[in-house]
């Protein structure tokens, strides 16, 4: 068996060697560069452009504006699947460069040119005339009548708005005795900060286009692609190299588009669009800003008798993935605590900030922080024990969600919570940073998360897997799944190896995608390439396995329900003994003068379940009050993600989600000026991302509960390890000093505030 | 500015080399366009990612920030180098397979090129020390966990710490 084992990533090698190629690697220097011409305005409309100076730099091939896309084909950028339900699809908002200016940062023109020089010459000598409007960067004051309209079929500014109602609140609230708890929490913009900026290039090949990207998701690429040029999308062909990390920005179309339509705007010739980290912070995505409202009526004795939540989502200038991710956000909230009253609403509205998408997490590290948050928050008003409070109250087993039919299985909040407590000495730490004085003080905070693994039956869960024997007993494996830095490769190998019985290193796994050969499959986020890969490894295994075997029985007279295949041998299952290797079987079968067949295996699956996948973070801080800074010290996190397919990548995606978490919790913000909408700190050192120093050790442990809908038993952990650490090391400061912040980051800017109104300082 | 070319001369990864250089590039873009040295990875271009690390005379930098024509005379060690003829990896590079350190692998070579200073100077550093020295590099995937114990582990084996 190999799955359950830590063995090495399959790709480790060629990355520490520097052989592994990404997509600029691959790009041939006869391409022209692509920059694109940014708006310097938050709203707007182009008026004109005076091209004149740029045009006469030496090596500009070609100026492109807003005004030489004559064919208006809108397209939505959201890296979902497509719905061939016209009510379901996402919003077709954007086109590949726009004279109407929704942020600061819009994309109005874009120079082709020779070299890197070139293009960035011109585009400091483009002129361009706007007409202004007002802009507004609120959410909520982009809600109010008369606020600046970005969208005119979108009233207020609401892309959308759902309700959740369960029981009857106000009924709920009459009851006498109840202690009320209200807050408002807020996440600030925060960027994915992949190591590999976005990057892509794109030529033409006879009739049709290929395009080389730095993506998660190239079969939607490549129907974007289509439906931006109004072409048919097998005129497209997507290539999808190793990536250099995508968070889910990568889970959506950046500039795909605009690179093809920029190659045909030069004849076909290979053009390289390499976006600069100031413009991957502004003019890719970004992580929903949302300001949630909570109100609890509490029971003396710790519980619930009503809830209350408004949401409010700051979805940036376009749609892009929209309202799903408030909405997964605000779904969570009457999941994770369920109470009977219930009434939640979710706005997702637009504003002239930049573009927000899919980020690690998709809602839930914004919905955890402010309910997580708000739970401490409780526990304080009614005096209750952190820890206690929460087992009481925590979705209990059995919980089935009605929509999804995702079950709770078994006791894995408690579990988890033992757990990370035991790791990081929890009871002992609690009681003595009890009632501390002075300026420097210490506090343990806990926070837990619910996160679904997959999207079915929001849409379509489709994997394909394609396995092809070779002379020497390997297969190559190939899924519509894709590895973006999680070890995903690895896992399937090890299941592939494990389903069709050979050892894992006889399972090539082909990493790098190409829309024209790679099976179909709408790739990777909603933490579910593990999980739904694991299907369609399993399914198309056993036929492989079935057509090795019928061959072998032809090689061997032996009946194939007496065979199996065991470490790369045909066995004999009664007696045990080897007839035969693989690499025997597979030549003859190639080569055979009498039979001479190719043994493949190809099959979809449609995954038609879901899991839940639970953990939580306990972090234990010191701060020091009159510097306003917190400083964490230890951090653990403890996830049940099903049965571990390797677990020292697990280990290590929680690790990373850790990171991504901390900097959340701590210091991460992308800001705007409020006069004009322009971004502050758009670069890697204004911009505070957790680095070498920001970290104690992390640690992470698990629990191993097998999930029963699985095909290996495993589920999502991609995202979940991000969700917790913010709203943990926000409990720990309150723990230390009595004052809960409400907004994110827990950074000295936000500290000083809280400190200072709550008279600390 | 027009474009300008001198010529240089620098050992690369143990080669004698001469190239024309455009006096505006990048030593980055020298290594990776000229040289094909494509470990050598662009992340922010303007120092803060640590993603182009090289040794320059045993020196860790940004090449994004040092000039193609401040490499004349000097030796250049990109991740390349680290290679044995016959494809033999060093001590270090095991480490980050056998720790789990590499998940995406873009920030891996610059970090590596970091870990191998660090090394080389055949010292004990405390972990507050490593964390520091590495502290140039940015990665998203790891959480620098990892990172850090593969360090950590190659030093003190190197240094016969671990018995």
């Amino acid at each position: 068996m190999y799955t359950g084992q830590s063995i090495k990533r399959v790709d480790a090698l060629d990355k520490v060697t520097g052989r592994t190629k990404y997509t600029d690697d691959l790009c041939d220097r006869k391409a022209y560069i692509a920059r694109v011409l940014h708006s310097t305005i938050a709203n707007g409309k182009v008026l004109s452009f005076d091209l004149s100076e740029a045009e006469k730099v030496p090596g500009v091939v070609k100026i492109l504006t807003c005004f030489d896309v004559k064919e208006k084909h809108y397209f939505p950028t959201a890296g979902h699947p497509w719905s061939t339900d016209p009510g379901h699809q996402d919003v077709a908002d954007r086109l590949v460069l726009t004279d109407r200016v929704l942020f600061y940062g819009d994309d109005i023109a874009a120079v082709v040119a020779e070299d890197e020089v070139a293009a960035a010459q011109a585009l400091r000598l483009i002129r361009v005339e706007y007409e202004e409007y007002p802009f507004v960067l609120d959410v909520q004051k982009a809600m109010e009548d008369g606020a600046p309209l970005l969208h005119e079929n979108y009233p207020n500014n609401i892309l959308k708005h759902t309700t959740i109602r369960n029981g009857d609140y106000e009924k709920a609230i009459q009851e006498p005795g109840l202690i009320k708890v209200e807050g408002w929490y807020e996440t600030p913009v925060v960027q994915h900060c992949h190591i590999e900026n976005f990057i892509c290039f794109a030529e033409k090949e006879g009739e049709r286009i290929t395009v080389v990207s730095s993506t998660q998701i190239p079969h939607i690429v490549r129907r974007i692609v289509g439906q931006a040029l109004g072409t048919g999308w097998g005129n497209i062909r997507v290539i999808k190299p190793y990536i250099g990390g995508g968070f889910g920005n990568k889970q959506d179309i950046l500039y795909e588009p605009l690179c093809a339509w920029l190659s045909l705007q030069v004849g076909g010739h290979l053009v390289k669009l390499d976006v600069p980290r100031e413009e991957t912070f502004v003019c890719n995505r970004t992580r929903h800003s949302i300001r949630n409202h909570i109100i609890s009526w509490v029971r003396p004795d710790g519980t619930y008798a009503a809830r209350k939540l408004e949401a409010f989502s700051d979805q940036g200038a376009y749609a892009s993935h929209g309202h799903s991710i408030c909405a997964k956000g605000a779904g969570a909230f009457p999941q994770l605590y369920p109470c009977p009253n219930v009434e939640v609403d979710a706005y997702t509205v637009f504003t002239n900030k930049p573009v927000a998408g899919a980020m690690r997490g998709y809602g839930i590290p914004q919905s955890m922080w402010a309910v997580e948050s708000h739970t401490e928050d409780v526990c304080a008003a009614i005096g209750a024990d952190p820890i206690e409070f929460r087992r009481r109250n925590l979705m209990p087993v059995g919980y089935t969600d009605g929509f999804s039919k995702n079950e709770n299985y078994f006791d894995s909040f408690n579990q988890c919570l033992d757990k990370a407590m035991k790791a990081i000495d929890y009871e002992r730490k609690y009681k003595e940073y009890q009632n501390q004085t002075g300026d420097i003080r210490r506090g343990i905070g806990v926070a837990v998360f619910w996160y679904n693994t997959a999207v079915w039956p929001i849409s379509l869960e489709s994997t394909s897997c394609r396995m092809v024997l070779n002379q020497d007993g390997s297969f190559q494996l190939q899924l519509g799944e894709t590895e973006i830095g999680q070890g995903a490769d690895t896992a399937f190998a090890q299941m592939a190896a494990d389903v069709v019985g050979v050892p894992v290193e006889k399972v090539h796994v082909v990493s790098c995608q190409d829309t024209d050969v790679t099976p179909f499959g709408t790739s990777a986020y909603a933490s579910r390439q593990t999980y739904v890969a694991g299907f369609s490894i399993r399914q198309t295994g056993l036929q492989l396995k079935e057509k090795i075997l019928d061959y072998a029985h032809l090689l061997t007279r032996m009946p194939a329900f007496n065979l199996d295949i065991r470490e790369g041998n045909i066995v004999r299952i009664p007696d045990g003994r080897v007839l035969m290797n693989l690499e025997e079987l597979a030549t003859e079968a190639l080569y055979s003068l009498d039979n001479s067949r190719h043994i493949t295996a190809e099959s979809t699956y449609q995954v038609k379940s879901n899991a839940y996948s639970f953990g939580c973070t306990i972090a234990e801080v010191e701060v020091d009050i009159p510097m306003c800074r917190a400083k964490l010290l230890n951090i653990v996190n403890c996830h049940d993600a099903g049965k571990l397919i390797n677990p020292a990548l697990a280990e290590a995606q929680v690790h990373g989600g850790m990171s991504m978490g901390i900097g959340f919790g701590l210091s991460e913000k992308l800001m705007f000026d409020e006069k004009t909408g322009r971004p502050l700190n758009n670069n890697l050192l204004d911009y505070k991302l957790s680095t070498f120093l920001d970290h104690p050790t992390l640690k992470a442990e698990f629990v191993e509960n097998a999930e029963p809908t699985s095909a290996f038993g495993t589920k999502g952990l991609g995202e979940p390890p991000a969700c917790s650490p913010a709203p943990a090391i926000r409990n720990a400061i309150y723990h230390a000093t009595g004052v809960g912040v409400k907004n994110a980051p827990a950074n000295p800017h936000n500290l000083f505030k809280a400190f200072s109104e709550a008279g600390l300082i | 500015m027009s474009k300008q070319y001198k010529q240089i001369h620098c050992v690369i990864n143990g080669k004698e080399r001469e190239a024309m250089v455009d006096v505006r590039a990048s030593l980055t873009d020298l290594l990776r366009n000229d040289f094909r040295l494509t470990s050598v990875k662009k992340g922010c271009e303007v120092g803060e990612c640590g993603a182009c690390n090289v040794l320059i005379n045993g020196e860790c930098f940004n090449s994004c920030i040092y000039l193609a024509v401040w490499a004349d005379g000097k030796e250049i060690l990109t991740l390349e180098g680290l290679e044995g003829p016959n494809g033999e990896i060093s001590d270090i590079q095991q480490a980050f397979i056998d720790e789990a350190a590499v998940q995406c692998g873009f920030c891996t070579p610059g970090a590596i090129m970091s870990a191998v200073e660090i090394l080389n100077e055949g010292r004990e550093l405390s972990d507050e020390e490593i964390r520091i020295r590495m502290s140039g590099h940015l990665c998203r995937c790891t959480g620098y966990e990892n990172i850090f114990r593969a360090v950590k582990k190659t030093m003190r084996k190197r240094l016969g710490l671990d018995g």
